[in-house]
């Protein structure tokens, strides 16, 4: 078990201006973990996704809505969780994206599921009462 | 503080953007400003170079995706150059390399057109 210690929070506002702050944040701490560049880069990735994906589509783009990043590691893994308090994801209901389809289309947008799934060992959704939690594991 | 830039230089009848720093959902919208800019000057012919790229999240390649169907229609197109292990390694899990004209020096994207 992850002691307290262990254990690090970022409050922030739904705001892509803190996307920075909020990769710098929990690459500060792979880091300090020992995890490799290449881990850390995938874990900035994913942790950018979906605080991205919490603005855009929890808190469809009203900025000052509460998002909290937990971060947390024992000797087997290192996790991350980011909750809000906004509209739920379905997982159920997503599909992977086709790009070319996309494309064609002119669209964008839905591949940050997709990217966190291919860049993280594990990847859960939570509902906790009001508060959606997705919680993203790199295993160590 | 600005983590992201866009310089703009002309070779000929190309138009080469030059990106630097960080591209995420905040900063994707200047590349979308230059590009339609690009677009409504009727340069299609464009090299978006990436050497000084450190970072791309899914919101930057969005703006490609939009994009290019448009470019490619009136007879142009959008090549990506000179990016490095990290950016270029977004853009494969998500299958770009099949869908757009990416080389790893500006060069042959020149050649390309």
């Amino acid at each position: 078990m992850a002691g307290k210690n262990n254990i690090h929070t970022l409050s922030v506002d739904s705001s892509t201006k803190h996307l920075a702050e909020v990769r710098d944040f929990v690459a500060a701490h792979a880091k300090n973990v020992g995890l490799s560049e290449k881990d850390i880069s995938e874990i900035r990735l994913a942790v950018d996704e979906a605080f991205t994906n919490i603005i855009k589509h929890a808190y469809k783009n009203t900025t000052s809505k509460p998002v909290k990043i937990e971060l947390g590691f024992d000797p087997s893994k290192l996790w991350i969780s980011i909750m809000d308090e906004g509209e739920g994801f379905k997982p159920d209901e997503y599909k992977a994206p086709d790009i070319l389809k996309r494309i064609k289309n002119k669209q964008r947008g839905g591949m940050g599921v997709f990217l966190i799934q291919k860049l993280m060992d594990q990847v859960q959704y939570n509902r906790k009462g009001q508060m959606n939690e997705i919680r993203m594991v790199k295993n160590l | 503080m600005k983590n992201f830039t866009i310089a703009k230089r002309q070779i000929e009848n190309i138009s080469v953007l030059d990106i630097s720093g960080e591209l995420d959902a905040h900063t994707a919208s200047q590349l979308e400003n230059s590009l339609k800019a690009l677009i409504d000057e009727k340069q299609f012919k464009i090299i978006v170079n990436c050497a000084r790229l450190e970072y791309i999240a899914s919101a930057g390649l969005g703006v490609f995706m939009a994009y290019i169907e448009d470019v490619r229609g009136l007879g142009g197109d959008i090549k990506l150059t000179n990016m490095n292990d990290r950016v270029y390694n977004v853009f494969d899990l998500l299958g770009f390399p099949t869908l757009y004209d990416i080389h790893d020096d500006e060069q042959e994207a020149i050649s390309g057109f």
